[in-house]
């Protein structure tokens, strides 16, 4: 047969005009990609616009700490008991020295709220990147073996739900001593739990569709379809749930610092900052050392509530539109 | 008498991307008591036009008119529209699963629907629905009454469907796509049903398909649409058997029912243009073999003597463009030359699922198969038959009860790891659904590079070259390389899945219903293209289809499977001529016969202009659609 030349003949397509065609078809509707359509849908929403706004006011003002404290003169933890307090020792108001109030130790409360701002930041993204670590690696491994090391990890994931926050945290600290590190720790271990039951259970579903099969019969290893083949699906509602930790970390913290179990005083955070006005009844009189934090806390955790179900509506409008070939 | 006239509808759809033009200045008429097709591939509109006939589709802006009994459908009011619905105009659709209510028993389904349109009592609106599921054959009516929809077949719940759109004796009933979710023989018996309740109720059928075999038996009248627009109408015999446009004559070459077993399918070349931005001319042009230079502009509306109405600019009949040749066949490749002529040997094979309840599902039930090198074997069976399983079974997927699979002399219970990973080499699959199989997040390159990966043979820019040869083999552009799968159509994924699978030049491809999901001029592409990898790389396919026009065209011999049993296996031309099984016949006689062709004997009686460009028609303000939004 004529088949048996030196080289082997370039496969003959009777198909090959397609390829141009289709080339031609795809290039007259440019598709967006999905990153341009979630950008564009973000930005149509005024919420997500405002709640950015105010992060990235609030990050500056944070990194911007030191400049405000030389700007003002006043350290974060110098105390000015004379020209802070009056002559009876109750702190003064808003004034031009001190534009938002001293406290009750005659301390700036603007440059304690950029020291403090920075505390909260850190806290809350470190300790929800830290949750939403655990909290994946926990879900997508009981989801996708499923069975006795799922029933294991799902019964832990339980137990921990169940285990009362405040107690635990107030045993801790009574044991350990308060400290940052101890904080961040105890905010991780109550966190991550939600996320890994969202997970698992999209995991699951996502197990059992052809495209995982199709990658088990290349041959491809376990973890390889756990990490290349399933991750990059659940990365929707990590973004969204890491976001929407992102304010309970901080209020946590808030929370913390307040009981006195979290930040140890004089470093500034907005919780002691809170808990100094609440000493003695001292916000009866000096108002601003109650709404200062407390409206910059409002403020970031409705502005990350906010963003993370603008970034939900953003990249999932699958609620909206449905079907395979939308 | 016409009960339905649509004229120079307009439907427009605003989404993120655009406005979708997904109808065009379509006319038609349905005369009272006829049986009328809508066909089109998907895309073409055809739902769309009959959802905003209906006043489903929320958001759209529609213009033209819908005279309905002498109304205009399109300028109703809501709660006007609301009693049309159901009471004058019935609806079917394509899912039975999904349209009826999961929470409710049928009974009280049908009772509702009554109920909502007539005052009559709770005992009146039972005993009439009960008298429905009769007349639709539900055997043992009154005591099926009360039964969920999961409690039935998918055959059966279209019939409570059908029951459920003639309770108020509509003047007219839609079907949309009634019969794609069944199994070939239950599509025929519903069919037939939809037939005789039209005579029984005097009742007017539009009934949309994707499948000329379906309408081609049941239809008076067809309408063909494309990219949103009419391409040809007319008496249904005229217009299958001896087509005047050149999409219609496309569609019916393409079709595997329809061409010789072994002769190749002749595709229409290309894609249906996107209905964001429409071509101005015909919509066809890009993909007509007849296409002259004058088609850029709006083609007239020719009107023949026996009725048919076509919209094109050519006056003779379309054209025959030569089937695509196909490269000689090499030998099927073998590393052995010793080695006897079959690929993989089943013996006995037997699957069981253990129930938490009762005895173990019996899935596969002592089979003993061979497949030869080189050939196409072909899987028949309806759905649930085992057909799938049996081919995750021989591709070492699931692990079989009893029994043994030998591929190529090892036999893989037996199998290590590591030797199990390199028969991951030589067996690979394609599967059904080409949205499912590819992963949605990643790219095109890093999918078809993936056995280069997971088996570390390339990698960096020898694999990045491999794809793109990969990619050029099965006609997808190569420097698509970094799309994501949803930037490409089903026949283009599964062109994608096609190259996955050939990536590591395997010995044997399974193939599970490669084209079930795919439009008919897309599904001959990919055939052609299976054909031709066949031929040039000595493969050997294990083709899985519930379709036996598709299956009898492609494979070489066929295994006809039912309740997890192979019951008949035969050469395909044997098995055609003369099944021996009562069910290998009864799935004969439900595909779809060849559809004759003749030639045409038809005048030229009138050419219509389409309108100038004039004043634009004006669009009707959107409508706000109650119970339409999800």
């Amino acid at each position: 047969m004529s088949l048996s030349t030196s080289k082997p003949p370039a496969p003959r397509l009777a198909t090959p005009k397609t390829a141009a065609i289709a080339a031609r078809n795809a290039a007259d509707v440019q598709l967006r990609g999905s990153w341009s359509l979630t950008f564009a849908r973000l930005r149509r929403d005024p919420a997500s616009i405002g709640s950015i706004t105010v992060i990235l006011l609030i990050v500056a003002f944070a990194l911007g700490a030191p400049l405000v404290a030389a700007w003002t003169g006043h350290g974060p933890t110098e105390q000015f008991r004379d020209t802070g307090l009056s002559p009876s020792g109750i702190p003064v108001g808003p004034s031009a020295e001190f534009l938002l109030g001293a406290d009750q130790l005659g301390r700036d409360v603007l440059v304690r709220l950029a020291y403090g701002a920075q505390v909260s930041l850190l806290v809350g993204v470190v300790a929800s990147i830290a949750a939403s670590v655990i909290g994946v690696v926990v879900g997508v491994v009981a989801g996708f073996f499923g069975g006795p090391v799922d029933t294991v990890l799902s019964r832990i994931t339980d137990l921990v739900m169940s285990v009362p926050f405040l107690l635990c945290a107030i045993a801790l600290v009574a044991v350990l001593g308060p400290s940052l590190p101890l904080s961040i720790a105890v905010i991780v271990f109550f966190s991550w739990t939600g996320l890994a039951r969202v997970i698992r259970g999209q995991v699951m579903a996502l197990r059992h569709r052809e495209f995982v099969e199709a990658a088990r019969s290349l041959g491809a290893s376990r973890t390889s379809i756990m990490f290349r083949d399933i991750l990059p699906n659940l990365v929707v509602p990590i973004i969204v749930y890491t976001t929407l930790m992102i304010p309970s970390a901080i209020v946590f913290e808030a929370t913390l610092s307040f009981l006195g179990l979290g930040i140890v005083p004089p470093t500034p955070s907005w919780g002691n900052m809170l808990a100094d006005a609440a000493n003695g009844s001292l916000y009866l009189i000096a108002w601003w050392m109650v709404v200062v934090p407390g409206g910059a806390l409002l403020a970031l955790t409705l502005a990350f509530n906010l963003l993370g179900d603008g970034l939900r509506d953003a990249l999932d409008p699958a609620a909206s539109k449905g079907g395979k070939g939308a | 008498m016409a009960l339905l006239e649509v004229s120079n509808l307009v439907v427009d759809i605003p989404t993120e991307d655009g406005t979708v033009h997904a109808v065009q200045d379509v006319s038609f008429t349905v005369h009272e008591g006829e049986f009328f097709g809508i066909v089109g591939e998907s895309g073409s509109g055809k739902s769309v036009m009959v959802q905003s006939i209906m006043g489903l589709v929320a958001g759209a802006r529609t213009s033209g008119t819908v005279d309905f009994r002498g109304r205009n459908l399109l300028a109703l009011g809501d709660e006007a529209m609301r009693s049309v619905r159901g009471r004058e105009i019935g609806m079917i659709f394509q899912d039975p699963l999904s349209s009826l209510h999961p929470q409710y028993t049928v009974g009280w389904q049908i009772v509702e629907q009554i109920r909502a349109h007539e005052k009559i009592s709770q005992q009146a609106a039972k005993a009439r629905a009960i008298e429905l599921l009769e007349r639709v054959r539900i055997p043992d009516a009154a005591a099926r009454f009360d039964a969920y929809p999961h409690q039935f077949s998918g055959g059966m719940r279209q019939r409570v469907m059908i029951a459920m759109a003639l309770s108020l004796g509509p003047a007219l009933i839609i079907a949309d796509e009634p019969t794609t979710a069944l199994d070939s023989t239950v599509q025929a018996q519903i069919l037939d049903l939809l037939d005789e309740m039209r005579r029984e109720f005097g009742a007017t059928v539009v009934m949309i398909s994707h499948d000329l075999g379906v309408l081609a038996r049941v239809a008076d009248r067809v309408m063909v649409m494309y990219a949103g627009r009419r391409m040809e109408l007319g008496e249904s015999a005229n217009v299958l058997c001896s087509p005047a446009h050149p999409y219609t004559a496309g569609l019916l070459r393409s079709s595997a029912f329809n061409r010789e077993p072994g002769t190749p399918l002749v595709p229409i070349a290309g894609r249906p243009p996107s209905l964001l931005a429409p071509p101005s001319g015909c919509a066809f042009a890009a993909r007509c073999p007849d296409a002259m230079s004058i088609c850029s502009e709006r083609p007239p509306l020719r009107r023949y003597d026996d009725g048919t109405e076509v919209v094109c600019w050519l006056e003779g009949e379309p054209g025959e463009p030569p089937a695509p040749e196909l490269p000689p066949a090499v030998e099927a490749r073998s590393d052995d030359p010793a080695a006897d002529a079959s690929i993989v040997r089943v013996e006995s094979l037997r699957l069981a699922f253990p129930q938490r309840r009762g005895p173990a599902r019996v899935v596969l039930d002592d089979i003993t198969l061979e497949v030869r090198r080189g050939e196409t074997l072909g899987l028949v069976g309806e759905s649930g038959c085992g057909k799938t399983t049996l081919a995750r079974a021989i591709a070492g997927l699931v692990a079989p009860t009893a029994g043994t699979v030998t591929f190529d002399g090892h036999e893989l219970s037996t199998l290590g790891r590591r030797e199990w990973r390199s028969l991951r080499r030589r067996v690979q699959v394609v599967f059904q659904d080409p949205f499912g199989s590819l992963n949605p997040r990643r790219r095109v390159g890093s999918i078809i590079g993936d056995p280069f990966r997971i088996h570390g043979l390339a990698s960096g820019q020898g694999r990045r070259a491999e794809v793109q040869e990969l990619m050029e083999l099965v006609g997808l552009n190569p420097e698509h390389y970094n799309r994501f799968p949803s930037q490409f159509s089903g026949g283009q994924r599964q062109r994608i899945g096609i190259a996955r699978a050939i990536a590591l030049k395997p010995e044997l491809v399974i193939l599970d219903e490669p084209v079930s999901a795919l439009d008919v001029s897309i599904q001959a592409q990919v055939l052609n293209l299976l054909d031709e990898l066949q031929r040039t790389l000595g493969l050997t396919y294990l083709f899985i289809s519930h379709d036996l026009s598709v299956v009898r065209h492609v494979c070489d011999r066929i295994a006809v499977m039912e309740g997890g049993r192979i019951i008949e296996l035969d050469d395909a031309d044997r098995l055609y001529r003369d099944p021996q099984q009562p069910f290998t016949k009864r799935l004969l006689a439900a595909a779809a016969p060849e559809i004759p062709r003749t030639p045409a004997r038809r005048r030229l009686v009138r050419t219509a202009r389409p309108r100038e460009a004039g004043p634009a028609p004006v669009l009707l303000p959107e409508r706000a659609i109650e119970g339409a939004r999800r």
